[in-house]
């Protein structure tokens, strides 16, 4: 990736974690944290990987995202206004009354969104059921799926895994966001993942792992999984919970914070300040 | 042929005629006879092993790809073990995932009490918007799964798997959301739904009819959305309504009558169904006797309820 297309990738960002502080700061509470983790794959996704259309949200032959971690929405909303996919002024309007924007993820709601989610667990099956409609349908696109760490808990994920490797989904690619934090703590002590690039492994996947807040890396590890085997692709994302907010990155309350638009001006304030090598 | 056969032919019909069709089963593909569509349309086809979790997030993932999934299993996982994936994956995100859970209520026989579902109604009917069908024999089976395939949203159809058995002549007209008059009568009416219960309500009506007591018997084949105005017509023709059900009296169809009635034409509901119990093994006769489901044991039942309101 030359330097160019990476300072403008990495700026996009900084402005989705922006509006994203901003969006969940507005409305007083949110789930801050595993929204602020996955930024900078939300921002690879939808500006150079996917294969998508603004104006035209729900065209057949497209690339499709599952965000199995629906409470993230926050980060998506702000990705895809970024993207053209509605007005901006939309973001304002997070979990209000009627709004378009609901905290968890509503395909009947919001253009840009594939799969409603929000009962953690569910989104990998029905990425794995979008893959095989295409499959039927002889159209040859991808479908990438966001799971949690903490979600990786529930049963379905592995049930999901299992049918995936069985189906021989090459055209499935799955992330974990492994920020190593869900709601009563750190992963290792609530519900520990182990060796998780064993576990896929394990179930049939071609597992790879790197730095989830590296935008260049997240473009390398895509292309390699879209490499021609038989296997579902995992790719391990090591984040950190709420990065880049100062008061949320790495506290363990981070997963659904209140916080108001001053504490959000400041956060914005000092992300505004950085370089692109994240030094104030 | 019996249900399932009809259940499969009727997949494979409406398949050929439209490539949207595809099945999944949860290891039950032997069970629910769905083999013959493998062979015939094996790249719409898939077995998701045992994990009903994961065949209602496949199928809603099928349908938000614009196919028409029809995912079974037994009723007791369909409803109990995956009703969060049929809930949030397929119904609250307004896909088209059709869900067969079969065996419902006595009819699970020798699986006995874990297999055995008398709630699943009850679970259904609190899915807002949810089509609830159950038809008594192949023919309105036959007949109700084309609508049932182009019915906006999710479907859940209850019915036994192997059983055979003639109810309709086979030339009648069955919609969706329609209940049919079996028989005429003047005094009661008898609301029943299901394999088990239609034939045990027009038996109840022959000995009623004995006692004197003239009764209508209607099919309620669709739950949900419930007839409102057959039973509201049939609430005013005659001075009660009984409802005969396969399926815990809680929550299930007779609680839909009962609820609809009482706020727009209030008159006595009787309700022949099971009380508060587990499911249990034994034979579907031992297991309709201990319920207290046959036509024997609820005609006297209703008819001296009947006499009381006299």
């Amino acid at each position: 990736m030359n330097t160019e297309k990476l300072d403008f990738l990495t700026e996009k960002a900084k402005e989705i974690r922006i509006s994203t502080i901003e969006m969940i700061g507005n409305l007083g509470v949110g789930h801050i944290g595993g929204a602020l983790s996955i930024v900078e794959l939300l921002t690879a996704l939808y500006n150079g990987i996917m294969d998508i259309d603004p104006e035209d949200p729900k065209k057949a032959n497209r690339d499709k995202l599952v965000l199995s971690k629906g409470h993230a929405g926050p980060a998506l909303y702000a990705t895809l206004a970024d993207r053209g996919f509605f007005d901006k002024s939309w973001l304002s309007t997070l979990n209000a009354g009627g709004t378009m924007l609901p905290s968890h993820c509503d395909m009947n709601r919001t253009p840009g969104i594939d799969m409603t989610t929000g009962s953690l667990g569910q989104g990998l099956s029905a990425a794995a059921g979008l893959c095989l409609s295409n499959r039927m349908s002889g159209i040859d696109k991808r479908v990438f799926a966001v799971i949690g760490d903490g979600e990786s808990n529930e049963g379905q994920i592995w049930e999901a895994a299992m049918a995936a490797s069985q189906f021989c989904l090459d055209k499935l690619t799955a992330f974990t966001d492994y920020n190593k934090m869900q709601i009563d703590g750190m992963t290792a002590d609530v519900m520990d993942l182990g060796d998780i690039e064993g576990k896929w492994a394990s179930f049939g996947w071609d597992v790879q792992r790197i730095d989830g807040h590296d935008i260049e890396a997240i473009f390398n590890t895509v292309e390699k999984a879209d490499v021609e085997t038989d296997k579902p692709s995992m790719i391990i994302l090591d984040t950190v919970k709420g990065k880049g907010c100062f008061f949320a990155e790495g506290n363990l309350s981070n997963h659904n914070m209140a916080f108001n638009s001053t504490q959000a001006a400041e956060a914005i304030a000092l992300l505004r300040k950085e370089n692109k090598y994240g030094n104030a | 042929m019996g249900m399932r056969e009809t259940y499969t032919e009727s997949l494979i019909r409406l398949a050929e005629k439209d490539e949207r069709i595809c099945l999944l089963d949860a290891d039950l593909r032997v069970g629910h006879g769905t083999k013959p569509f493998y062979d015939r349309f094996p790249d719409r086809a898939i077995n998701c092993g045992v994990a009903e979790a994961n065949m209602l997030g496949i199928a809603a993932g099928l349908a938000a790809g614009g196919k028409i999934p029809f995912a079974e299993t037994f009723g007791c996982f369909a409803a109990r073990r995956a009703f969060d994936q049929f809930f949030i994956s397929g119904n609250y995100a307004g896909l088209n995932v059709k869900l067969l859970g079969s065996d419902p209520g006595v009819t699970a026989a020798f699986n006995g009490g874990t297999h055995m579902p008398f709630e699943d109604l009850a679970l259904m009917r609190a899915i807002p918007g949810l089509t609830i069908v159950s038809p008594c024999d192949p023919y309105s089976l036959g007949e109700l799964m084309e609508p049932l395939a182009y019915s906006d949203g999710c479907v859940y159809l209850r019915m036994p798997r192997k059983a055979e058995q003639q109810i309709y002549m086979g030339n009648e007209k069955i919609e969706l959301g329609r209940g049919k008059v079996l028989k005429e009568g003047s005094d009661i009416t008898i609301a029943a739904t299901g394999f088990v219960m239609v034939p045990e309500a027009l038996k109840a009506a022959e000995l009623l009819d004995k006692d004197g007591i003239s009764a209508a018997v209607i099919d309620f084949h669709t739950i949900k959305p419930l007839d409102t105005d057959l039973i509201e017509e049939w609430a005013g023709k005659t001075t009660m309504i009984v409802t005969m059900e396969n399926h815990q009296k809680s929550g299930g169809f007779g609680g839909a009558v009962a609820e609809h009635l009482s706020s727009t034409k209030p008159v006595p509901v009787f309700r022949i169904g099971i009380e508060d119990r587990f499911g249990q093994v034994g034979t579907e006769a031992f297991l309709k006797q201990d319920y207290g489901l046959t036509a024997e044991q609820s005609a006297p039942l209703i008819r001296d309820f009947f006499y009381k309101l006299k």
